[in-house]
């Protein structure tokens, strides 16, 4: 019998008033695997991710994690072996840079030196100095905070990472930066990883698989070395940033 | 003609909603609370926000609403050829009345403010979420330690109230209505009762619960944006100030009546 897939949706509904953002949406991420998804702005993937989590809850439709139906609420045993990137990084405003990465320890009621020296090391694993560890959240510059972000959502070795635009707001270089360690991370650490985004760059650098989310449903899905010979109309104009094609902003 | 009408139908069909809803949310902050685990340390940073840096403003308007209310009373009294009543006046006044809501009052405009634009903050930039997917319940970590703190810490801002109200009434009593200072103490203690005092206190903390639940209800639902924050903001203040004026007639019916 095949392994469960780590996350999977079956009829996805949401909508919000009469927006409705995901109108049958089946979702697939095997275990292991980076997928990421594609789409334009407001087409609904935040919301996709939300759903997951059970951070909204779908009007119909089920999320299955590591083969569990969830009921549509957050599960306390997924989260715990779980990590996010947010898109603003999202760090606790009241917490130092290293509070926010053990934060996990710290709640955990690890001893304090343990959490920090484990924060610390975290740091460095995305390319910051020690001296970081007691700024706050206010004194970081956008691509900082998104480092000690990330540094958040690995600091317990989480099997299951999701990156919500990770790149979004940085200059090529620090977006360049990012991406390659997300991929180095998810490469060391065997896990399972779930990103949107629609920067090309991501896509290329992070993806396994790709899939495209449009119209509240997967439109097309299929390996990340073979998008650029997709024959989807709306995928090539998406991944070459046409303005004229089949795609029109809702 | 029927515009206003259906307006105020329609305002009042709201409000009523939205007092069920702030109902339902004090239960399940309770219950959280109830439930542990609990963020002592929280708890601690709270009360000094809450409690501590709220003195200096509950502190002066009660001495001024205490001083205030003896020249009112001298007043009133003259015309009974009552002025003696002053001190136990003041006293009464202040303990039962407008020291808890004169806290009460100003907490709201201090606290529930801050905790709703502090939370409303939070959850436009995704950091209740992230709390969420770090197994942490929102409602534990960010509501029950503020709801816990504002709880015991109004009490607290209600006696030093107390104190610097009459204190106020004092002042006026020797300074300008010619009291001889002994006397006057003398005579607010005398009248004095502690159920007087406890039940303002008892008020104080119902306050300070209505304050940080309407402050974290408010914060929780903030639309997207500084204009969401905003306007949680300003809907915590005043849903707050109204329900303390609302809280406290009932209490005052219940403890007082008969
Ligand atoms: N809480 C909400 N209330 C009302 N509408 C919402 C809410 N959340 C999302 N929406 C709507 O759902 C749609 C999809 O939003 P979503 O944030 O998922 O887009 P997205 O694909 O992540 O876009 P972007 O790439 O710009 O982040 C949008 O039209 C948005 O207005
Ligand atoms: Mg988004």
């Amino acid at each position: 019998m095949a392994e469960a897939p780590a996350i999977r949706t079956h009829a996805l509904h949401k909508a919000f008033g009469a927006t409705r953002v995901l109108r049958g949406l089946d979702l697939e991420v095997a275990r292991g695997e980076s997928l990421v998804v594609i789409g334009g702005s407001g087409s609904g993937k935040s919301v996709l991710l939300k759903c997951i989590l059970g951070l909204e809850i779908p009007d119909a439709g089920e999320v299955w994690l590591d083969g569990q139906p969830t009921g549509g609420r957050p599960r306390p045993a997924f989260l715990e072996r779980f990590g996010m990137l947010f898109q603003g990084a999202a760090l606790f405003d009241s917490l130092s840079v290293w509070q926010n990465v053990a934060f996990r320890l710290l709640r955990d009621r690890r001893p304090p030196a343990q959490a920090r020296a484990r924060a610390i090391e975290k740091l460095a694993r995305v390319g910051l100095a020690p001296e970081v560890a007691d700024l706050f959240p206010a004194q970081l510059s956008g691509g900082m905070a998104k480092r000690v972000g990330l540094a958040r959502a690995i600091a317990t070795d989480p099997a299951v990472i999701f990156f919500d635009e990770p790149t979004t707001g940085l200059d090529p270089i620090m977006a360049g930066v990012i991406n390659g360690l997300i991929r180095d991370i998810v490469a060391e650490t065997g896990a399972t990883a779930l990103t949107i985004t629609h920067d090309m760059a991501s896509v290329r650098a992070i993806a396994d698989r790709v899939a495209m989310l449009h119209a509240g449903t997967i439109r097309w899905t299929g390996r990340a070395a073979g998008l650029d010979d997709a024959e989807d109309p709306m995928v090539q104009q998406f991944i070459h940033g046409r303005p004229e094609g089949p795609f029109t902003q809702p | 003609m029927t515009g206003p009408l259906v307006a105020t139908g329609r305002a009042t069909r709201e409000a009523l909603a939205g007092i069920g809803a702030l109902a339902r949310f004090a239960a399940r902050v309770v219950a959280a609370g109830l439930r542990g685990p609990f963020h002592g340390v929280e708890v601690l940073r709270q009360l000094g926000a809450i409690g501590w840096q709220s003195l200096p403003v509950v502190g002066l308007t009660a001495l001024f609403t205490g001083a205030a209310l003896a020249l009112q009373i001298h007043a009133g009294g003259a015309r009974f050829n009552a002025e003696s009543v002053v001190p136990s006046i003041v006293a009464i006044g202040i303990t039962r009345e407008l020291g808890p809501v004169m806290a009460g009052l100003m907490v709201a405009a201090r606290v529930a403010s801050s905790i709703a634009a502090e939370i409303g903050t939070m959850k436009v930039t995704q950091q209740i979420d992230a709390l969420v997917t770090l197994s942490t319940d929102p409602l534990k970590y960010l509501a029950v330690p503020r709801v816990l703190a504002a709880t015991l810490a109004v009490p607290v801002l209600v006696a030093v109230g107390d104190s610097l109200g009459i204190m106020g009434g004092w002042l006026v009593g020797i300074g300008r209505l010619g009291f001889d200072a002994q006397t006057y103490l003398v005579n607010t203690v005398e009248f004095l009762e502690v159920w007087d005092i406890a039940s303002g206190l008892v008020k104080g903390a119902a306050f300070g619960f209505i304050v940080a639940v309407t402050g974290c209800f408010f914060g929780m639902r903030s639309g997207q944006g500084a204009q969401g924050v905003g306007r949680a903001t300003k809907a915590a203040v005043v849903t707050a100030a109204v329900l303390i004026l609302a809280a406290n007639y009932a209490l005052t019916e219940l403890f007082f009546r008969g």
